[in-house]
């Protein structure tokens, strides 16, 4: 699925909330329906890297490249680059005032990406591939995790994305609901999808990521293939960190 | 038994001579009609200006709270003006709430606006401005206690600040704020009470005026609390069924 054109591209990328750095410099590339999974210990600086791509996070420090443009640069719109870079969170952040499908509407009629009917037509169409098109008049509240984490995942998809950035979307789920998550992303990457993953699901980033990134203490530590992260570690931090872990 | 059937009887009797003599006799009820229109104008009127204040105020202040650590870095020209508007927000803050809405009210009758000799539009006018500062302050409590990942996934959708203000922010907002709005309309309906200071004939006033015509004080001002007593449960009813309404996302 991977292809040679670069979609994300860091240089030297930094962030520091006050005097604690929490990303010591971050050169990465991700190319063009590549699966990019981030692993790491808790407070490593994996989901802030996660957060400054699409600048959730300002970085302090560096350069980030998105389809060429360097969306640091302050007189970058970042509105018009967020639009193509979905998000899934860890608590979901759903709209709870919203149905499913004006959760899923909202952003592209009121951003003119699509008419009311169109909107619509797409939401309900990625609801039924993920099992939940009878779901979209519900509300969050009356959905279990697994089905809340589903629907922001269509959610974001509903822009038509570019690239989507998953920020353990399973943490906060029962364990008996991970799974259908799971399935939902692995779909997703089969179709060719661009995604960069913060989660602890080895399982998941061993059978679907195309590289593993291993960050700890604000850098990449080691990366490579899933083959070469987990079954031949190199650097005792991350030895000691799967040991942990697996 | 009989005796105390006649009493009651007699008792009832004196209360219907006296609302006779008290609101019948020389028409004395039209002023208090007058008196709740007075009221009404001015409570309402003072509700829409503070809600249009509040929502201005409590948006730049908030926009302030949030952006400042980003926007101190970049100190671009919106970073100024949007400083400014915050100073400007705080000392209306200060001033408004530092001092009594009768002094308020006072001033903007004897001193601001000299030529207007009619107490209506200026008590609506100072009520307005008044009540304007506590709504500001519950809206912004309620835009802090919306969820930050609920702002965080608006914008990652790609929305930008206002309109994810406007579309996903501000509506949650309201549900949270609902029953303290509704203390601040409570508040404020009674504290129009003052407006006969500046030669209003309101609800307060018109009962005040007639007690001193008839010397009588028990019928018109047990009339005049019954009235805003009734008014604010009509209030808290109607806000009560809004807030049922509005929770219909949440069971």
């Amino acid at each position: 699925m991977t292809t040679n054109e670069v979609l994300i591209k860091t240089e030297n990328l930094q962030k520091s909330f006050g005097k604690i750095e929490v990303l010591k410099g971050i050169n990465t590339e991700i190319k063009k329906g590549e699966v990019v999974v981030i692993i790491g210990p808790s407070g490593s600086g994996k989901s802030t890297f996660l957060r400054t791509l699409n600048l959730l996070e300002e970085p302090t420090g560096g350069h980030i490249y998105f389809e060429g443009t360097d969306i640091t640069d302050p007189k970058v719109n970042i509105n018009l680059h967020r639009q193509k870079m979905g998000m899934v969170f860890q608590q979901f952040n759903l709209f709870p005032n919203m149905t499913v499908l004006k959760n899923m509407t909202i952003a592209p009629v009121k951003l003119k990406k699509a008419t009311k009917a169109e909107a619509e037509e797409r939401a309900l169409s990625l609801l039924d591939r993920v099992g939940l098109k009878d779901r979209a008049n519900a509300y969050p509240s009356q959905l279990s995790g697994g089905q809340k984490q589903r629907v922001a995942i269509v959610r974001a998809l509903c822009m038509q994305p570019d690239v989507m950035l998953f920020d353990e979307p399973t943490s906060a789920l029962d364990p008996e609901m991970v799974g259908e998550v799971l399935d939902v992303m692995k779909a997703l990457a089969t179709d060719g999808m661009t995604m960069a993953v913060v989660t602890h699901e080895m399982g998941f980033a061993r059978e679907v990521a195309d590289r593993v990134l291993f960050i700890d203490q604000g850098i990449i530590m080691e990366e490579g293939t899933p083959e070469e992260v987990f079954s031949n570690p190199k650097s005792p931090r991350l030895k000691d960190f799967l040991g942990k872990v697996i | 038994m009989a005796g105390i059937l006649n009493a009651l009887s007699g008792w009832f009797g004196s209360i219907a001579d006296e609302f006779r003599f008290v609101f019948i006799e020389g028409n004395r009820y039209e002023q208090m009609i007058t008196g709740f229109v007075n009221t009404l104008k001015i409570t309402f009127g003072a509700l829409i200006i503070g809600i249009a204040i509040g929502i201005i105020v409590a948006a730049v202040r908030s926009t302030y709270d949030k952006n400042r650590d980003k926007m101190r870095r970049h100190k671009g020209i919106g970073y100024f003006i949007l400083a400014f508007l915050n100073a400007v927000c705080k000392i209306y803050l200060t001033v408004i709430r530092g001092t009594p809405v009768v002094v308020q009210l006072m001033i903007s009758y004897f001193l601001i606006f000299v030529s207007v000799r009619d107490g209506v539009p200026i008590g609506i006018f100072a009520f307005g401005i008044n009540s304007g500062a506590y709504v500001a302050e519950i809206f912004r409590g309620g835009i802090m206690a919306v969820d930050n990942g609920q702002f965080e996934a608006g914008r990652s959708l790609g929305l930008n600040y206002l309109q994810t203000m406007i579309h996903i922010v501000i509506p949650q907002m309201f549900k949270t704020v609902l029953p303290t709005l509704c203390n601040e309309f409570i508040a404020l309906l009674k504290e129009t009470s003052v407006a006969g200071y500046v030669g209003v004939v309101d609800l307060t006033k018109a009962g005040n005026s007639i007690a001193g015509r008839t010397y009588s004080y028990f019928m018109p001002l047990i009339t005049v609390a019954a009235i805003y007593l009734v008014l604010v449960m009509i209030l808290t009813w109607l806000v009560g069924k809004l807030e049922r309404r509005l929770r219909t996302s949440d069971h």
